[in-house]
């Protein structure tokens, strides 16, 4: 469970967050929508522990973690831009967060070849992210982001790069991701039609502010 | 070609471009010009000029090492982090540039007489050394290259450093596993521009490392040692040998930097 008790994130006296507070329940699939430069990213950011906020807590199941550093949360995150690390092919992409718990390298191996096969992207574990489409880069970093195991998933406009007979696809796969992962989701999107299909949870965030919320 | 403004705005930036490696042509082809067959023989063969370029190729490799060694971490503090007195900083950090080069050496000169100076030198001596030498040319090189770093950082997108440290990485981790890596084509260039500058290094080695034959002669040191005895055809020879091996080191390193 997601709470967040008013939330606030000022920049050189910009007031870009003011008195967010929502709760988010457990295995529920929350959409955030709200126009360009409300502070949707910079909400992620604060849940993610990138940024700290000028004031507030968050709680992740009932655990206060506004001090915890991004690693100490157990929070995956993929940015609108994806981030997928330049220079390293699917197969270390994914095996980064497992490499870096020192896990054993056949546990290691095991965890990515299930991802890839999950997400239909065994064949291109080789490759370098420059040799990836859009769709699959969308793919890579949501199996990077699960192989932590994460907890709790944000998702900045994931499907944004996407063309749309591409997209009915996707939201299939976050769908089935989300289900077979037990994950809370927290979905940061501009399309409707993706949080009609997507969204348990709607939320909309207008001028730093949570103005609206609505249950489907 | 239709001559549109469009083109010609590229047609004058050409021919500036163009006057511009004219200009530099002709500078380097009468000074080729002006050396001889005889001069090339005398520097090829000559034991003190051989010392002063092999000593040239340790102390700038050197230099240029330890410079990278200290733009990597400067250059990302001063692009991924924001803190009060940043400008201040970043202003500080190009004093070795701004400064006149004999300025440096006399900096360095006198800093190595103060009580702080004579304790390091008691560890590894400096003032008149070839140690010196490596010092002289870092202080100015390192400059440069956290320029060089400071631009690629900037260049870099801190994003998949974010994810890294939402996926249990430190941020030293994050520095290490994913930045690093990703900078690695700026680190070539900023190896390359430090080890450049340190060849061409002057002012301050003379003042601080001094002139001393077959000790801490360098290649620039050369130039000036046989000006200063009239020899001007072995000084020209010795300029156009450095134009060379700076162009050969730099060739070289540029194409290893390409496929990294």
């Amino acid at each position: 469970m997601i709470q967040l008790e008013q939330l606030a994130w000022k920049v050189s006296g910009r007031t870009i967050l003011e008195s967010v507070s929502v709760a988010i329940p457990a295995n529920t699939y929350a959409v955030l929508m709200g126009p360009t430069g409300c502070g949707k990213t910079t909400l992620l950011e604060i849940l993610c522990g990138l940024r700290q906020p000028t004031a507030g807590r968050v709680r992740l199941d009932g655990v206060d973690v506004t001090d915890l550093e991004p690693r100490e949360r157990g929070i995956g995150y993929v940015p609108q831009d994806l981030a997928l690390f330049p220079g390293l092919r699917v197969r270390e992409q994914i095996g980064f967060a497992p490499k870096l718990r020192g896990l054993p390298p056949a546990e290691i191996e095991s965890r990515v070849e299930h991802l890839a096969g999950q997400f239909g992207i065994a064949h291109l574990l080789n490759r370098l992210p420059d040799m990836l489409s859009g769709g699959e880069k969308q793919r890579v970093a949501l199996a990077r982001a699960l192989a932590a195991q994460p907890r709790l998933l944000l998702l900045d406009e994931p499907l944004s790069a996407l063309d749309e007979s591409m997209r009915a696809e996707a939201v299939a796969l976050l769908q089935r991701v989300q289900q077979e992962h037990a994950l809370t989701v927290l979905h940061v999107t501009h399309s409707s039609s993706e949080a009609a299909a997507l969204g348990t949870l709607h939320l909309r965030m207008v001028a730093g502010r949570l103005e609206a919320e609505s249950r489907a | 070609m239709h001559l549109n403004r469009s083109n010609l705005c590229w047609l004058v930036l050409a021919l500036i471009t163009v006057s511009y490696l004219v200009f530099w042509a002709l500078l380097l082809g009468a000074t080729a010009a002006y050396s001889t067959q005889d001069s090339w023989l005398q520097v090829l063969r000559s034991p003190e000029i051989r010392h002063a370029t092999f000593l040239s190729l340790v102390t700038c490799s050197l230099a240029a090492g330890f410079a990278l060694l200290l733009a990597v971490p400067v250059g990302y503090l001063m692009t991924r982090l924001e803190f009060r007195g940043k400008s201040w900083l970043d202003a500080a950090l190009d004093i070795p540039i701004i400064l006149p080069p004999l300025v440096v050496g006399l900096c360095l000169l006198i800093f190595f007489q103060t009580k702080i100076g004579k304790v390091i030198e008691m560890a590894v001596p400096f003032t008149y050394q070839v140690s010196g030498v490596v010092l002289a040319q870092f202080v100015v090189a390192a400059a440069f290259a956290i320029r060089t770093m400071r631009g690629t950082f900037q260049h870099l997108s801190a994003r998949p450093e974010d994810v890294a440290l939402t996926l249990g990485c430190t941020r030293f981790q994050a520095l290490w596993h994913v930045a690093l890596p990703a900078a690695r084509r700026g680190m070539v260039a900023a190896f390359c521009i430090a080890w450049a500058r340190s060849l061409g290094e002057f002012g301050p080695i003379l003042v601080f490392a001094g002139a001393t034959r077959m000790k801490t002669e360098v290649l620039p040191t050369t130039v000036w040692l046989e000006l200063s005895v009239g020899n001007l055809e072995a000084a020209v020879a010795v300029s156009l040998f450095m134009v060379l091996l700076a162009v050969l080191v730099l060739v070289a390193v540029r194409a290893t930097g390409e496929k990294v």
